[in-house]
């Protein structure tokens, strides 16, 4: 009797303290042998990249997570990405990586291009959105980009017809243009998101965006619930600057996705910290979301003042797809409660700290 | 003098139909309210300013500009100190390639389910519009031009571009000359837009980066553009729409179209007017008395134009001679 007055006490107190529902962690139930640690390929990359991957490493051995890396050398002068690099990336299915600097006009085919290309990853998945503690010009900012990473205007196939006149090409296909419309939906389907938008310029190039856009539409029918509609593309980075809080999630060819992907994460707080990834049917390759400045400049590298916030959260996103979501979790608390305090913030943020500085907040803030 | 001219532009914009179908009718050949009176005209004085036109896409626009060769398109972008926006500190030019590049049209289905569409970039067009832009530069005592490009992936063709502004730029020593990535220049320019100075580049990056610049600073309904074509033909133009909505009811904004007047100042070099043009204008904007509905204020077309005059004093006289001039 008395034990049964003290539960309803407690009830009482609990309800009068307000509307707090008890919470308890979420439990998941994993399969015998879950635990066991993943191999993940890692390529530290140029400029920056070394700095924020070994970051990524600490941090994940003060987590004890149950990953190890095989740590390849690629660097972007190379003209292909060596053999043992794609094996191992074929074996493991899952890459983190530093940017590759990629000579301009240098007759070398670019490297990120040519990785994507060969293991088909054929999304890429650019995620902008306001941290907070971190003022930007911009609130209410959740976009997410996702961008065909295989065709479009980086086919690559450009010739000189005349000696002054040089064509290239831009490649759409249906089949390319469906699987980055059905990943898109069923992104927003499986996380929740209420609207997609196509991002195109149909009004111009009729045949190549207009195949594009009948492949979103046609996608978009079997999706009720998600709102889907389309805007041309220089009015959606007008938008972007002037009202990005009407956006949610975006899908886009190759080019206009590249340049929207960039547009969002400046707005949202900067390259240093929007998290992304490639992603295909077999592997996935995660990076920094924003692929301006991946490489840094070399006054940066050379004060060792990278901002390694993209990659740990990148590195919080391959955790989910590996499906250890309370690792993730506690990473993604521990990055965002250091944004927070505002204490230790590399100078793109505004502040003064180095990268070790940064990731020894993160490490002492991890549960 | 400027009295003159800016009493023509009023009269210009108060007077040109902002529904095309008033005065223009459709030539049977082109199915356009484009006439080939206009284009005779255009092309014997050389200067023209064109106000907004309600028309199916493409149209008569489309067949100027291929008529008269109008090869780059100039959107200069500066704050308006009085209208808030999230940028303070704006002020460049977006010189954008308008005959090649990705709006080359050429498209074809290969294959059922497979479309191909050609970029094509020639020697001969990319200098043309370096030449027109780092002429630009020197003439408005602009320090820096940016050459805006995606030659990392696209190598020969954006390297083709890249190639022909490296040698316009070594004729023009005092100009400091970079190159930047086309997405860490929409970075920067979302970031700190006032790094860059003018910025010179192929079509379809053209469209977007000026369009986005708009934004930064108010607007497409702020904003003036000029076309340049062959044999220094120039003819300023808005980039808004003709607001049917509101034809008529002398409440629509003149700014931009005062400002593409002004721009057609800039190219017949009579600058000094130019600034003084220029300047009323800002200055009434951020008096903020005399704001039209779109600036959030609730002056007139008329109310807003008097204001600007006001500022060139002799206004009493000016408004007579409009008023002989609307008889």
């Amino acid at each position: 009797m008395s034990r049964r007055s003290l539960t309803l006490l407690k009830n009482l107190a609990r309800n009068a303290n307000g509307s707090s529902i008890q919470t308890r962690s979420v439990t998941y139930m994993p399969r015998p042998g879950d635990g066991a640690p993943r191999a993940v390929t890692l390529i530290p990359g140029d400029g920056i990249g070394p700095l924020v991957t070994n970051a990524v490493e600490q941090v994940m051995e003060a987590m004890h997570a149950p990953i190890y890396f095989e740590k390849y050398d690629v660097h972007g002068e190379m003209s292909r990405v060596p053999t043992e690099v794609m094996d191992s990336i074929r074996k493991n299915k899952v890459c983190l990586k530093g940017g590759l600097k990629t000579p301009v006009g240098g007759g070398v085919s670019s490297l990120n291009v040519q990785l994507r290309k060969e293991l088909d990853l054929f999304a890429s998945l650019v995620n902008c959105f306001n941290l907070p503690g971190l003022p930007t010009r911009h609130e209410n900012v959740d976009i997410v980009v996702i961008r065909e990473n295989t065709e479009g205007e980086y086919a690559g196939l450009e010739h000189e017809v005349v000696p002054g006149v040089v064509e290239s090409l831009k490649v759409i296909t249906k089949f390319c243009s469906e699987r980055i419309a059905k990943y898109a939906f069923e992104y927003a389907y499986l996380n929740n998101r209420k609207k997609v938008t196509a991002v195109h310029k149909a009004n111009i190039m009729k045949l190549a965006d207009g195949l594009f856009l009948e492949s979103c539409r046609e996608v978009a029918k079997k999706y009720p619930s998600i709102t889907y509609n389309e805007i041309i593309v220089d009015n959606c980075c007008m938008q972007l600057v002037a009202k990005p809080e009407q956006f949610d999630v975006m899908v886009t060819p190759n080019l206009y996705g590249n340049l929207v992907a960039n547009t969002a994460a400046g707005i949202a707080g900067g390259t240093g910290v929007m998290p992304g990834g490639n992603v295909g049917a077999d592997h996935a390759v995660f990076e920094q979301g924003a692929s301006a400045g991946n490489v840094g400049k070399d006054k940066i590298v050379q004060e060792n003042k990278a901002n390694p916030v993209a990659l740990l959260l990148s590195s919080a996103m391959m955790l989910r797809h590996l499906q250890f979501p309370s690792f993730a979790d506690r990473l993604e608390t521990a990055v965002k409660r250091v944004i927070a305090e505002g204490k230790c913030r590399t100078k793109d943020l505004g502040g003064k700290s180095t990268t070790q500085e940064v990731v020894d907040a993160v490490v002492a803030n991890l549960e | 003098m400027e009295n003159m001219f800016l009493l023509t532009l009023c009269l210009l914009w108060l007077t040109l139909p902002l529904n095309g179908k008033n005065t223009i009718f459709v030539q049977k050949r082109i199915q356009s309210f484009f006439t080939w009176e206009s284009l005779e005209s255009v092309l014997r004085n050389k200067v023209g300013l064109r106000g907004p036109m309600e028309m199916p896409w493409p149209s008569g626009k489309g067949l100027l500009r291929k008529e008269v060769n109008f090869y780059a398109k100039v959107r200069p972008c500066f704050s308006l100190p009085g209208y808030k926006t999230r940028y303070d500190d704006v002020n460049l030019i977006i010189i954008r390639e308008n005959t090649q590049g990705h709006y080359s049209g050429i498209e074809h289905e290969v294959v059922k389910g497979v479309v191909q569409s050609l970029k094509i970039i020639t020697r001969e067009a990319s200098l043309r519009i370096a030449e027109y832009a780092f002429r630009y530069a020197k003439t408005q005592g602009r320090k820096k031009v940016s050459a805006v490009h995606k030659a990392n992936i696209m190598q020969k063709t954006d390297g083709l571009f890249l190639e022909c502004c490296e040698e316009v730029a070594m004729k023009y020593p005092e100009i400091i000359y970079e190159e930047v990535v086309i997405e860490n220049c929409c970075m920067m320019l979302v970031k700190n837009p006032s790094v860059f100075d003018v910025l010179v580049m192929p079509n379809l990056y053209g469209d977007i980066i000026s369009n986005l610049c708009a934004g930064l600073v108010g607007g497409i309904g702020l904003a003036p553009s000029c076309n340049i074509g062959e044999d220094g033909i120039a003819l300023a133009e808005v980039v808004h729409d003709s607001a049917p909505d509101i034809a008529g009811k002398n409440l629509a904004n003149p700014t931009a179209m005062l400002l593409s007047g002004v721009m057609l100042l800039r190219h017949l070099e009579l600058n000094e007017k130019a600034e003084q043009i220029q300047n009323a204008i800002i200055k009434t904007i951020a008096e903020g008395k005399h704001r039209t509905s779109d600036l959030g204020g609730t002056s007139t077309t008329t109310e807003f134009t008097d204001a600007i005059l006001e500022i060139f004093g002799n206004y009493k006289a000016s408004k007579e001679m409009f008023s002989l001039l609307s008889l």
